[in-house]
């Protein structure tokens, strides 16, 4: 991890100083290692101090790019594999302009999640260490030892692909695990199987936990209306909180809805909720749907394929033809 | 004092929910927050809930009145019901700071009576804090942790709660849960009291703990408002409403209309200093841009409530921010950033 | 016309496109074909025109079932609009269903201006249908139904 970044900040300053780029968007460290924050760097200063890549960066970047294309210069942005499909659907949808950017690819070996840690009953975390397979979290209630693989954040356990689908150069040193991409539908179908009862218990339990906090909105790099219609007093649905447990179904089944088609599956959604509502079980159910009546599709891959909610077949099947009968 | 084994937890709450309503951090899908206690509620004392106890005073969304019309009639109706009153319990001593707080802003004039009934009502039960996170600061503002004010103060030590009341509203629903509870003796006091001294000694060496808050005076406010470094610690922020909604100080609220399919229903609901259409007014928005959004935030908590409040700053430290930030950007970061000389 | 529970009565919208199911809707009505009193029609100038919104907000108005009509596939006045709801509905039935929500409650026809038997038939069936699941209990607003 340590030869990562430091080959990234050489990159980062070299690109700095010969004019390529003028400013340079990654992560800045935070107090704990565990806390990393996007950050814009503008000089050598800036980056040799606190620019930091560790495995706590599962920040998608590229939604920051949308900000930036309003400012001036080209910009170095560091992307890990799954952001290039979220910067590539950008591009596609006219969101950034990607002559001003340049790309450097990054090396991922999935990034890791506090609260799974967190949830292992470690508490009072104030440092970690890594060591290839093993980190050690320094706690003060004294250190611990965890497997990486037990860790991980939700979107690196059910990785979609460790391949860079944009990018001007890559920093690659170690080999990256094959992803298998279907297995982030397993859980889908798993609640696909459940009597529709025990889908709505389910689904009542997790959406009941929601504070309309629109952390999985503003984060999320499909999302980019410059008003949303949750925030528009003229649509009628701008309530800010749950005021009926009918609003908390509205608002999630309207947002996933929107960005069905459009959405990556970058799993920030997931990430960000402070109270941990799976979301990615939300888009992910789009996505196997998509596949399954209109074939493979994956947003993102490419900047040119037609959306499949902008385009359709005449045998397309009937709405609700696949659905088992029975309550 | 008194005691009562922690296995015989649930006798007790299902004794004090016998008469009223107990509110209490209950996991529901994996997420402790406070909720009512059910029978064969999952409760959990040993972590910091995800929300703040707040709600119970001043809920993320309440009704304030009706409008029912009929042809050009328009009747006003009081949805306002009669409190009963009610105990929380397991509120940590951040939490119960900040309805200090919150009475500074709600209980002045003019005063908010739909918070005021609850406020009257509430029996308020904390428990001291035996295993601070490495997020928690509240001793920066002055709170301690290990001995919690309240109606009622427990402590959670080697099997036991001890409850001790401390007003009249405590000694009225210690009567009523009494046979309970078996009597502590000095031994129990003096287990209490290494627990305490051992507490202290952890949260005084929290990362955040002395964090230097003296470069935050009502005085520099126009130099502070004007820091260069708004910009680099606001240009992250994604404008969501996590921190504010998590905070156990926040106060804003926003005023709706909800039409029903016969009238209006006005309710008002938790608002966001982060949102962009936060204090939107008809000329306008005051604030256009996140980094005035974000510095308001901060200001607030940190420079105008205390130059309104006799210098008591709206943060009580407890860290829920700084856990639950899509971006890990948080008030410990802005005061360490632009607040005292003392922080490195 | 099927013999309908008479102590409760279900509410239905019916989104019907301008161009066909609407006139479809008319003809069953100027041939005194009959359908329950219950379906309220709501006419959209292409079926493409609805949006995922309008079925939920109908569902939180009080609804009990909601039936999106439009051309036949092929047949759309603007050439393509009911190709695109068809997936769009396809997609929204489908999460409905994954949350728990009652399947029947949701569906799509294709009613074309001739079809006054087939929009009637329809409207009885799904009306009879609705019946028999009862209220909408799993996407209502209590706030809309005091």
């Amino acid at each position: 991890m340590q030869r990562i970044e430091n080959l990234m900040k050489a990159k980062a300053i070299e690109l700095l100083e010969n004019g390529t780029v003028n400013r340079v968007l990654g992560w800045t460290a935070g107090d704990f290692y565990y806390d990393n924050t996007p950050a814009i760097f503008n000089s050598k200063e800036e980056i040799e101090k606190s620019f930091v890549y560790n495995s706590f960066c599962g920040a998608n970047l590229s939604k920051y790019l949308v900000k930036e294309r309003k400012n001036e210069g080209k910009i170095l942005v560091f992307l890990k594999p799954c952001d290039t499909y979220s910067f590539n659907q950008l591009v596609k949808e006219h969101r950034v302009n990607k002559d001003n950017i340049y790309i450097v690819g990054i090396e991922c070996q999935g990034h890791l999640s506090i609260e799974a840690i967190k949830a292992k009953g470690i508490d009072g975390v104030v440092g970690l260490e890594e060591n290839g397979e093993e980190v050690t979290v320094k706690s003060i209630y004294g250190d611990k030892t965890v497997v990486r693989g037990e860790v991980m954040l939700e979107k690196c356990l059910s990785c979609k692909s460790k391949k860079h689908v944009a990018y001007d150069e890559l920093i690659i040193v170690n080999e990256m695990p094959e992803a298998d991409s279907m297995k982030r539908f397993s859980k889908v179908a798993e609640l696909e199987a459940m009597t529709a009862d025990e889908r709505f218990a389910f689904w009542k339990s997790e959406l009941s936990k929601c504070i309309r906090c629109n952390a999985c909105r503003n984060v999320c790099p499909a999302c980019t209306c410059t008003k949303c219609v949750f925030d528009n007093p003229e649509s009628g649905v701008d309530a800010k909180a749950n005021a009926d447990k009918f609003e908390e179904k509205l608002f999630h089944i309207i947002r996933s809805f929107h960005v069905t088609g459009r959405c990556t599956d970058c799993g920030e959604c997931s990430r960000v909720c402070p109270q941990n509502i799976p979301l990615h079980l939300i888009n992910r159910k789009y996505i196997k749907d998509i596949n399954e009546f209109y074939g493979e599709y994956q947003a993102g891959a490419d900047t040119e394929s037609k959306a499949p909610l902008t385009a359709f077949t005449t045998s397309d099947i009937e709405p609700g033809s696949n659905l088992k009968e029975g309550k | 004092m008194l005691k009562i084994e922690l296995n015989k937890l649930n006798d007790l709450f299902a004794k004090i929910s016998s008469s009223t309503d107990l509110i209490l951090p209950v996991t529901v899908a994996g997420e402790t927050n406070f909720a009512k206690y059910e029978d064969g509620a999952e409760v959990n004392l040993s972590v910091q809930t995800v929300k703040s106890a707040k709600d119970s005073f001043f809920p993320q969304a309440e009704d304030l009145m009706k409008f029912k019309t009929e042809g050009k009639k328009i009747d006003i109706i009081d949805v306002r019901e009669k409190v009963e009153s009610f105990v929380l319990f397991g509120v940590r001593a951040c939490d119960y700071r900040s309805f200090e707080i919150l009475d500074r802003v709600f209980l002045v004039d003019p005063i908010d009576t739909y918070y005021k009934a609850k406020r009257e009502k509430g029996v308020i039960v904390t428990l001291a804090c035996s295993r601070p996170e490495e997020s928690c600061f509240c001793s920066a503002f002055g709170i301690d942790a290990t001995n919690p004010l309240g109606d009622v103060t427990t402590y959670i030590a080697d099997g036991f709660l001890y409850w001790n009341a401390n007003t009249d509203k405590g000694n009225a629903l210690t009567d009523a849960v009494k046979d309970l509870f078996a009597q502590a003796d000095s031994n129990d006091e003096a287990k209490i009291d290494e627990q305490k001294k051992n507490t202290k000694e952890i949260l005084s060496k929290l990362p955040y703990a002395n964090v230097d808050l003296s470069g935050f005076t009502p005085d520099k406010l126009n130099e502070l408002f004007n820091d260069a470094k708004w910009e680099e610690l606001s240009e992250a922020c994604l404008g969501c409403g996590s921190c504010t909604f998590v905070c156990p100080t926040c106060q804003c609220y926003d005023i709706k209309d909800f039409k029903t399919n016969d009238g209006v229903k006005r309710f008002r609901c938790w608002d966001s200093c982060m949102y962009a259409d936060f204090t939107k007014m008809a000329h306008g928005n005051s604030r256009n841009f996140q980094l005035q959004r974000f510095r308001q935030r901060f200001m607030h908590k940190l420079v105008y409530y205390p130059s309104n409040n006799e210098g008591i700053y709206s943060c009580v430290g407890c860290g829920r921010c700084v856990k639950k930030c899509p971006i890990s950007m948080n008030i410990a970061k802005v005061i360490k950033t632009i607040g005292g000389k003392n922080n490195d | 016309m099927q013999e309908i529970n008479k102590e409760y009565q279900p509410l239905i919208v019916a989104f019907c496109c301008n161009w066909c199911s609407y006139a479809g809707a008319d003809l069953a009505g100027s041939s005194r074909l009959s359908y329950p009193a219950n379906v309220k029609i709501i006419r959209v100038p292409c079926s493409c025109r609805v949006n995922p919104m309008f079925i939920l907000k109908a569902f939180q108005r009080g609804a009990d079932g909601v039936i999106m009509c439009g051309c036949h596939p092929g047949d759309c006045h603007y050439t393509t609009g009911n190709y695109y709801a068809r997936r769009r509905m396809t997609l929204l039935f489908d999460m409905l269903d994954y949350l728990g929500i009652e399947k029947e409650r949701t569906r799509v026809e294709w009613v074309s201006a001739a079809e006054g038997v087939k929009f009637s038939n329809v409207m009885n069936e799904f009306a009879a249908k609705i019946c028999e699941l009862g209220e909408n209990k799993r996407l209502e607003d209590l706030r809309c139904k005091e």
